[in-house]
């Protein structure tokens, strides 16, 4: 059976952000192509500047703390916004 | 939908301890991976999470049977993002399960060779253009049915999955909708795929929310636990109401003729769906479970080469670093 | 110095043609990559991509006036009018094939584009400034890709070597200059092609000497493509199922 690809846990600090975010975590075989990942799959709508990865089996915790994402509307990919779309009003909630 | 047909576990823990895990869940406060937790939660957890995680990625082959087929560029980056999107709803879903002490690769196995599954409703086809914004209105409806509650679910990676899935699900209906607008707005022959793709998919989605209350299994101990939010029913209610009147604007037929409104229960009372179609389709009987599972198989199998040549990369220049230092 | 029209959309359908066909490509692997990650990478490729298209055949419209817009050029124009390379309207094949080629357009984009920034033509100029940035992320993402398994396991050394051999021949045709590109070159639009060879070759040798591959001893260079007089039968394949839609429901609204 091949050897599976770590885990990951990504942080992200948005553009105008203080501090890293926990976001999640994925697999990659190392640190360069685990960040070039997280930014493809964390921030597809433009929702962070930097990004730090940390291999899961490195992270010593009591109890995890993790925040949510900031998230930043991506102006050219607009049709990823429930605006682009004109659902008209007797249609009903969407 | 991902926990159509899940049980509750069975669990012998300490009745003392269980009654704090259950008073920590009543108060709203979130289990975190790191906690005690019974052990039929936390299969439990596994088996939903993974086959929620696992819908998400056969559910890109149905959408995406039709990217190369979408007939303007606008369209086809619109059907890109989305089932980009729903790969990406995989990946957080699997990360969430992981905390529970299972791998991916472990997950992917058991979809793999059938001991998860996947929601029903991808075993059925797209068949025309309209079937894509079909996917998008009544699928994603009632999945977003289904995921919005799940927000406030008890374990804490998988209601912070959930809520970053449910921001980004309203422009997966949305712009279906907004297809089956175009199609029923559009020629005689447009009008007849739309017709044609709510008649085919229509009693698939109501399957989605699994089996009526009555004959689902018992599902007390998850509801209890937080791990379901609401009963079949009442989300099938629920997304029957909601859907009726936007089929309407689309001038378009849901196929039950027993559909109608009652005033004294504030809903529309509707046909069942055929409960043997879908055992049936959960069995392996589906019109496209053998073409997902080779699909993924196939995937899985073909990219073997590929996961162990990067890994290998990766090894060595650990090793070249190492080694320098 | 002004350009003659046509010589002008030649060009803008070679730049088109090429995301449109790459980008169509690279989108048939949503849900089959070998990994999640990678599915989600070459869908975002994708649609960098058809996105660039938009750009590209836009601008080609607007400056055909002949009152098409990108759809049409994109959906109702047979094989022969394509101005696409060769080498991005070959089938897939393996994920390394797709890699492989995948560097090979990534590289040649990165050293082009940039060049476009500085183009006598202001539209192109702001079309390419995008996308160089896009193509900046691309050509690290594949370069890695083809080092990775380049210098990866025996059997990953094996299926990239292959691509590069398979694929090697389709690559001298980036760099054909014809009188379309000399019009473009004298009129400050687009550098000639042939003057990009140098630079890509240094580059692509650096990262194929990492990946512990060979590159081909061969000058011979398939073409047809750009120009549009031979292309291969792929490339009617993959419009039958590209343009289905709009030709077998003309004039519907999609």
């Amino acid at each position: 059976m091949s050897k599976e690809w770590p885990l990951w846990e990504i942080f992200i600090r948005g553009q105008h952000g203080l501090s890293h975010r926990h976001v999640g975590s994925l697999h990659a075989p190392d640190a360069e192509m685990a960040i070039k990942n997280a930014r493809d799959v964390y921030t597809r709508r433009n929702e962070g500047v930097s990004i730090w990865v940390v291999e899961a089996n490195n992270i010593s915790a009591s109890s995890p703390s993790e925040k949510g994402p900031l998230f930043e509307p991506s102006e050219s990919k607009i049709y990823r916004h429930p605006t682009f779309f004109d659902i008209p009003d007797e249609v009903g909630h969407m | 939908m991902y926990a159509q047909m899940i049980k509750s576990e069975a669990t012998q823990d300490d009745p003392e301890k269980l009654a704090e895990f259950q008073k920590k869940i009543d108060d709203g406060i979130k289990v975190e991976p790191r906690d005690w937790m019974p052990e039929g939660y936390r299969k439990t957890l596994i088996r939903q999470i993974g086959q929620h995680a696992h819908s998400e990625i056969v559910g890109q082959l149905p959408e995406g049977n039709w990217i190369t087929r979408a007939p303007t560029l606008e369209r086809k980056m619109i059907l890109l993002a989305k089932v980009q999107d729903e790969a990406g709803h995989g990946l957080y879903l699997y990360a969430a399960a992981e905390t529970l002490g299972v791998s991916r690769d472990e997950l992917t196995e058991m979809l793999l060779d059938g001991r998860m599954k996947y929601s029903s409703i991808f075993n059925y086809p797209t068949l025309n253009w309209a079937d894509i914004g079909a996917v998008g209105w009544l699928v994603d409806g009632a999945a977003i049915m289904n995921q919005v509650p799940l927000q406030r679910t008890s374990y804490g990676p998988y209601s912070r999955a959930m809520i970053r899935i449910c921001k980004e699900e309203s422009f997966h209906q949305r712009q279906g909708y907004d297809i089956m607008m175009k199609m029923a707005q559009g020629t005689e022959a447009q009008k007849k795929m739309a017709q044609d793709a709510l008649n085919r998919l229509w009693y698939p989605s109501l399957m989605m929310f699994g089996p009526s209350d009555k004959d689902s299994v018992h599902s007390t101990q998850n509801m209890a636990w937080k791990i379901k939010m609401n009963t079949n029913d009442e989300l099938r209610q629920k997304f029957v109401d909601q859907t009726v009147p936007q089929a309407e604007y689309l001038g378009l037929t849901i196929p039950d003729e027993n559909l109608t409104w009652n005033e004294d229960k504030g809903g529309y009372d509707f046909s069942d769906p055929d409960w043997t179609e879908f055992f049936d389709v959960l069995k392996g009987n589906g019109p496209c479970n053998a073409d997902r599972m080779e699909a993924r198989n196939k995937a899985w199998d073909d990219g073997a080469w590929v996961r162990d040549g990067l890994m290998a990369h990766a090894e060595k220049k650990r090793a070249a670093k190492t080694a320098a230092e | 110095m002004s350009v003659d029209k046509e010589m002008l959309t030649q060009f803008l359908l070679r730049m088109g043609d090429n995301t449109l066909i790459l980008g169509h490509r690279v989108s048939e692997w949503c849900g089959h990559a070998p990994v999640l990650e990678e599915d989600i990478a070459l869908a975002n490729t994708a649609l960098d991509l058809i996105g660039q298209t938009q750009l590209w055949l836009g601008y080609a419209a607007e400056v055909m006036k002949d009152g098409k817009t990108a759809d049409d050029i994109a959906f109702l124009r047979d094989a022969w009018d394509f101005r696409n390379l060769l080498l991005v309207e070959l089938p897939n094949g393996d994920f390394g094939q797709t890699l492989m080629r995948q560097f090979l357009f990534d590289a040649y984009q990165s050293i082009l584009l940039p060049r476009l920034m500085k183009s006598t033509d202001q539209t192109i100029a702001e079309i390419a400034e995008k996308a160089s940035k896009e193509a900046a992320y691309h050509v690290e993402r594949s370069a890695d890709t083809v080092v990775g398994l380049g210098d990866g396991t025996e059997e990953s050394h094996k299926h990239m070597q292959a691509a590069l051999d398979r694929l090697w021949p389709y690559v001298g045709e980036m760099f054909i200059s014809d009188e379309v590109d000399a019009a473009m070159a004298a009129a400050g639009v687009a550098p000639d092609p042939a003057s990009l060879r140098e630079e890509y070759d240094a580059l692509i040798g650096k990262v194929f000497a990492e990946a512990t591959l060979t590159i081909p001893d061969s000058d011979f260079a398939h073409k047809g493509g750009r120009t549009g007089a031979t292309h291969t039968e792929h490339l009617g394949h993959l419009l039958t199922q590209m343009q289905w839609l709009q030709r077998a429901y003309p004039g519907a609204t999609w």
